[in-house]
C-alpha cells in the first residue's frame, strides 16, 4: 500500500518547537516546581532549622499524608471530572480498618474462632489481621468508587455533584458504624500496622517511601500503557475517545475507583499516624487535596496532569505551612495564604498560556 | 475509473430510515467503487448526515441492504463498520488536543510492546509509523508536536492518517474543508487524492461546491430524503447540482 515518496518531508514551512517551549519547560508543574526551588532557598536562609533532618523527616511525612489522595484525584482531573469524597473516603477507611482490626483481635467476637491458646485463629497467623483489615478499608473505598464511577459513567450524572453526595454518605456512614466516636487500631498487629504507617526506613518515612512507588508506578500508567493514554484523552476531547473506539464508560470507573483507593489507603496511613481513625478525622481534606492537584498544575478542565505536579503541589502547600510556623507567623494565615497560591498559580499558567 | 473491479467498494439498495413519524430516507440506491471520489451533496435536512450515520453504523437503516465489498453488512456499532474497513472523518475531527499528532493517529488502537504480564506503548513504533503516513499524504507534521499547536490542514492530516492505519477501503468525509483555510483546502483536496491513488473509495460530504467539482469523479444529490442525481462530475455543473439541491429542478 505504501507509495513511494517523491521526497521526505522538508518540514519548510513548519517550525520545530524549541525545546524549552515544550514539555515540562511549558508546563505549569515547571513554573511551580521553579517557585518550590526559590521558596527552599528563601527558606535556608530565613531559618537555620528548616533544612535540618527532624525538621526535612517533617515535611517529608506531612506531604505524604495528602500526596497519596492527589496522585487518586489527579488521575480523576485529567479526565476533566472532580472528586469531592476523598477527605470522607479517608475517614471511612482508615475507620473501617482499624474496627476490622479491633474486631478479629478481640477474644469474645462472634466473628472469629477461638484457637486452644485462648487467643483467636487470625491472631495465630502474624499479620493476617492486619492484612485482612486493611482489605477490608481498601474494599470499602472501591464499592464507593465503583459507585462514583457508575453514576457517572453509566448514569451520566455530573462528577461534582456525585462525589457532593458521596462525601456526605461516606462520612455519614462513618458516624453511623462508629456512633460517632471514632476508633483505635487494636489487637497484637497494631504494632505492625504503625510500624508500616508511621515508621520510617532508614530515617525516610514510610508514607514518604509508598508515595515514591505510587507516583512512579503513575506516571508509566499514565505516559507508557494504553490506559494512561485513554485518561488523557478522555480529558482532552470526550467526543473524540468515544468515537475512536475508547472504553470510555469503563476508563471513567476506573478512574475515580483508583481516586477513592488513594484516599482509603491515605486515611490508613493517617490513622497510623494518628494513632486512632476519629470520626471527624480529614474533615476538608479534599478541598487541600484538590488545591494541591491544581498548583501543581492539573488542569481542572481536563487533559493536563501528572504525578510530579501532584507532588510539587503537596510539598509547596507543606513547606508554605512549615515556613510559616518556623517563622513563627500565625497559622491561621496557612489558609488564607494558600487561597493566595492557588489563584497564583493558575493566573501565571494563564498569563504564559497568552504569551506564546 | 476503476469500475472495471467488478464488485463496487459499497453497495446501497433501497435504504431507508424513519424516526417515528419523520421518514429521513427513503430508498436510496448508491453504489461507491474502489479508487472513486463521490461527493455527496444536499441542503441541510436533505438526509446526507443520516446516510452518512447508516453507512458508518451509528444508525440501523429501517429498510433496504447494505453490502461491503460483495458481502451483506449489519452494523451496530461504529466499531463494527471499522472493522469491515469504513473509515469516517468527523467534521470536528475527533482529535484530543492535548495529545500528539501520533498519540492521536493511534488513539483506540495503540502499539505495544509486551513484558511479560504489562504492555506499555511502543512510543517509537508508532512516531516513525505516524511519519510515514504523514509523508504518504505528503503533510508536513511531526508525530511529536502536540495537536493544540497545528495548523487546520495538519490537524486533518492527522485525522487522515487515522483512516490510513487500517486498510481502509472507503473513508467518508464530513464538511473535511468548512473551517480551513484556501491553502489549507488545497492540501486537504491534496490529501483525497492520494487516498484515490492508493485505491480508497472516498465520500466526500460537503456543501462547497468548488471543492466537490475539484475532486470528486461523481456526484450524488439529495434532497427530502431521496437521491435526486447521480452523475459522473463532467456531465453535470454546478449551475445545474445548485437547481437539484434547492428543488429548482427535481431530479437528473
Amino acid at each position: 500500500m505504501a507509495m513511494p515518496m517523491e521526497s521526505p518531508i522538508s518540514f519548510t514551512n513548519v517550525g520545530k518547537i524549541r525545546w524549552w517551549q515544550r514539555g515540562i519547560f511549558a508546563s505549569q508543574t515547571g513554573y511551580v516546581l521553579l517557585a518550590l526551588a526559590v521558596l527552599l532557598v528563601i527558606m535556608h536562609f530565613a531559618s537555620p532549622y528548616f533544612f535540618s533532618q527532624g525538621n526535612m523527616q517533617n515535611v517529608a511525612k506531612n506531604f505524604s499524608f495528602i500526596a497519596i489522595a492527589t496522585l487518586g484525584v489527579t488521575f480523576v482531573i485529567i479526565t476533566g471530572g472532580i472528586d469531592l469524597s476523598v477527605g470522607s473516603m479517608m475517614c471511612f477507611s482508615a475507620m473501617i480498618t482499624s474496627m476490622v482490626m479491633t474486631e478479629l483481635s478481640a477474644p469474645g467476637s462472634p466473628l472469629v474462632h477461638m484457637a486452644a491458646d485462648g487467643k483467636t485463629v487470625l491472631a495465630n497467623v502474624p499479620g493476617l489481621i492486619l492484612l485482612i483489615s486493611i482489605l477490608a478499608g481498601l474494599g470499602v473505598a472501591l464499592i464507593a468508587g465503583l459507585f462514583n464511577g457508575f453514576c457517572i459513567a453509566v448514569l451520566g450524572l455530573s462528577p461534582f455533584v456525585t462525589t457532593l453526595g458521596m462525601l456526605s454518605i461516606v462520612r455519614g456512614l462513618g458516624y453511623v458504624v462508629s456512633n460517632g466516636r471514632g476508633s483505635f487500631p487494636g489487637g497484637p498487629d497494631a504494632d505492625y500496622f504503625y510500624a508500616l504507617t508511621s515508621g520510617d526506613v532508614l530515617g525516610v518515612p514510610a508514607p514518604f517511601i509508598y508515595l515514591v512507588i505510587l507516583a512512579l508506578t503513575m506516571a508509566v500508567i499514565l505516559h507508557h500503557t494504553s490506559f494512561g493514554r485513554h485518561v488523557f484523552a478522555l480529558g482532552g476531547n470526550e467526543k473524540a475517545a468515544e468515537l475512536t473506539g475508547i472504553p470510555v464508560v469503563r476508563v471513567k470507573i476506573e478512574v475515580y475507583v483508583i481516586c477513592a483507593l488513594a484516599a482509603g489507603l491515605q486515611g490508613i496511613i493517617i490513622s497510623g499516624w494518628l494513632g486512632s481513625a476519629p470520626a471527624n478525622m480529614a474533615t476538608s481534606y479534599e478541598l487541600n487535596v484538590i488545591a494541591a492537584a491544581v498548583i501543581g498544575g492539573a488542569n481542572l478542565a481536563g487533559g493536563i496532569g501528572g504525578p510530579l505536579g501532584a507532588i510539587v503541589g503537596c510539598v509547596l502547600l507543606e513547606v508554605i505551612r512549615n515556613g510559616l510556623v518556623l517563622a513563627q507567623v500565625s497559622s491561621y494565615w496557612q489558609q488564607a495564604l494558600v487561597g493566595v497560591i492557588i489563584i497564583l498559580a493558575v493566573l501565571v499558567d494563564r498569563v504564559r498560556s497568552r504569551m506564546t | 475509473m476503476t469500475k472495471a473491479d467488478a464488485t463496487p467498494v459499497l453497495e446501497l439498495t433501497g435504504i431507508g430510515k424513519e424516526f417515528g413519524a419523520i421518514r429521513a430516507l427513503h430508498d436510496v440506491d448508491m453504489q461507491v467503487w474502489p479508487g472513486e471520489v463521490v461527493g455527496l451533496m444536499g441542503d441541510n435536512g436533505a438526509g446526507k448526515s443520516t446516510l452518512v450515520k447508516i453507512i458508518a453504523g451509528n444508525f440501523r437503516p429501517t429498510h433496504g441492504e447494505m453490502r461491503f465489498a460483495g458481502n451483506a453488512v449489519h452494523f451496530n456499532r461504529p466499531v463494527d463498520a471499522r472493522a469491515v474497513g469504513i473509515e469516517v472523518v468527523y467534521q470536528d475531527l475527533a482529535l484530543a488536543d492535548n495529545l500528539s499528532a501520533a498519540a492521536n493517529v493511534f488513539l483506540g488502537r495503540e502499539l505495544k510492546r509486551r513484558f511479560g504480564p504489562i504492555a506499555l506503548l511502543d512510543h517509537k513504533a508508532m512516531a516513525a509509523r505516524a511519519l510515514e503516513l504523514f509523508g504518504e499524504l505528503r503533510s508536513e507534521t511531526r508525530p511529536d508536536d502536540l495537536v493544540r499547536q497545528m495548523s487546520g490542514g495538519q490537524r486533518q492530516a492527522v485525522a487522515i492518517a487515522r483512516t490510513r492505519l487500517s486498510n481502509a477501503r472507503l473513508v467518508m468525509m464530513d464538511e473535511p474543508t468548512a473551517a480551513i483555510s484556501v491553502r489549507q483546502v488545497e492540501q486537504v483536496l491534496g490529501l483525497i487524492h492520494r487516498l484515490k491513488e492508493q485505491g480508497v473509495a472516498v465520500m466526500l460530504i460537503s456543501h462547497r461546491m468548488p471543492d466537490v467539482f475539484a475532486v470528486c469523479d461523481r456526484v450524488v444529490v439529495m434532497r427530502r430524503g431521496e437521491k435526486r442525481a447521480d452523475k459522473p462530475i463532467h456531465q453535470t455543473s454546478p449551475e445545474e447540482v445548485t437547481a437539484l439541491i434547492t428543488g429548482a429542478k427535481e431530479a437528473a
